[in-house]
């Protein structure tokens, strides 16, 4: 019962202390998983964090699934991941409300249309840095370019995108296999 | 019933969302499309609250979304939709870690669903960027999205895109900068913002 609740109270630490997402947890997971508690090796780590970025969903989540597993079991990988939602829910019910009460401050609105345009920027830094990892190939290219038009002028939902692609992935590798 | 539909939608952004929260972005977009629960500038606006504060970006969005469409229980629900899949995915993977890893099919799989990834995220960003610094939208037409032009916008936002060259340089090329955390910059174009009147207003 204590190790549960020691679970879910690192876990709360971490999402407190993680700003963004993705690379910049890890760090914090370093120092709170392995040096202090001892719940994994360096190397563990590593490994769940490299299947938590080509899992689907939230890395943060899918790691925190791990780790809280690799201690407890089922139970001990829902305590880890409700532990690291607790900060988000808090914070942003919070802020969306007193966000909501100002919003239409001209101030505000100047503010957040500033914002936009430092985020179309922070997305675009992002996928570069993505498209550099995943866009290594012809084939892959062709995926690429597809997917962004497919995306940016057809009416359909992401799912299939995603669902075809693997598709297209596994294809591929098994025709380049037989082509040796 | 409202709850069980935003369960029902955050549950599939977190099954098929591969490469952490900046990719959930698409389906959220897709989501706030479909059900009209928000708008386009609305998700920007989220999203910017949701890079600044703490806790991972992915979950941040979920909650903030959530709260918009259903209050405080829809933040819940929504969060819990969006973890669900996870934690399916990842207690299955962890009963058979190494035979997982190792797994040619799996590598085949991401072999595909890389680029797609990477692909989807663009696509978010050409629509986000049009709407933030041009005055071009994309309209729906049956099964197609056409652009158009919005008369009410000026055609080109010259202010924001000189900021957006800015913010460019300072996260790409210029060293002192380049890696300082997002918070920085959004602080930054925050006030940028209100100094100039980006909205206008």
């Amino acid at each position: 019962m204590k190790e549960l609740w020691d679970l879910y109270i690192t876990y709360a630490k971490i999402g407190v202390m993680t700003f963004g997402g993705g690379i910049t947890m890890l760090p914090i997971l370093q120092r709170e998983v392995v040096d202090h508690k001892g719940w994994a090796t360096e190397a563990e780590l590593m490994d769940y964090y490299a299947i938590a970025q080509c899992t689907p969903g939230i890395i943060a989540v899918n790691t925190a699934t791990f780790i809280g597993h690799k201690r407890k079991g089922a139970i001990g990988g829902i305590l880890a991941t409700l532990g690291v939602v607790t900060p988000s829910l808090i914070i942003i019910t919070l802020l969306a409300e007193i966000i909501r009460r100002f919003s239409h401050l001209p101030v505000v609105e100047n503010a957040f249309a500033g914002i936009q345009v430092c985020l179309c920027v922070l997305i675009f830094d992002a996928v570069m840095k993505l498209k550099k990892k995943a866009v290594i190939d012809k084939p892959t290219t062709v995926i690429y370019i597809l997917v962004l038009l497919g995306s940016v002028f057809l009416r359909i939902s992401p799912i299939w995108f995603v669902l075809l692609s693997g598709l297209a992935g596994v294809l591929l590798k098994n025709r380049e296999v037989k082509g040796k | 019933m409202i709850y069980l539909k935003l369960f029902w939608e955050f549950f599939k952004t977190g099954l098929f969302a591969v490469g952490g929260g900046m990719a959930t972005l698409p389906f959220l977009k897709a989501m706030g499309e479909g059900n009209g629960w928000f708008t386009d500038a609305d998700l920007m606006n989220m999203l910017a609250v949701s890079e600044s504060t703490p806790g991972p970006i992915g979950i941040n969005m979920a909650t903030y979304v959530g709260y918009t469409i259903g209050g405080v229980p829809g933040a819940v629900i929504a969060t819990i939709g969006e973890v669900t899949p996870s934690i399916i995915v990842i207690l299955l993977i962890a009963a058979v870690l190494q035979s997982f890893k190792d797994h040619p099919l799996v590598g085949k799989v991401f072999y595909g669903l890389r680029p797609a990834s990477a692909g989807l995220i663009s696509a978010a960003c050409v629509g986000v960027a049009l709407q933030v610094l041009t005055g071009v939208r994309t309209a729906s037409a049956g099964a197609v999205n056409v652009l158009t032009i919005d008369p009410a916008v000026s055609l080109l936002n010259w202010k924001g895109l000189a900021l957006a060259a800015v913010l460019l340089a300072l996260t790409n090329r210029v060293k002192v900068t380049r890696n300082l955390h997002p918070i920085v910059f959004i602080g930054l174009s925050a006030v940028v913002g209100m100094l100039f009147c980006f909205a206008g207003v």
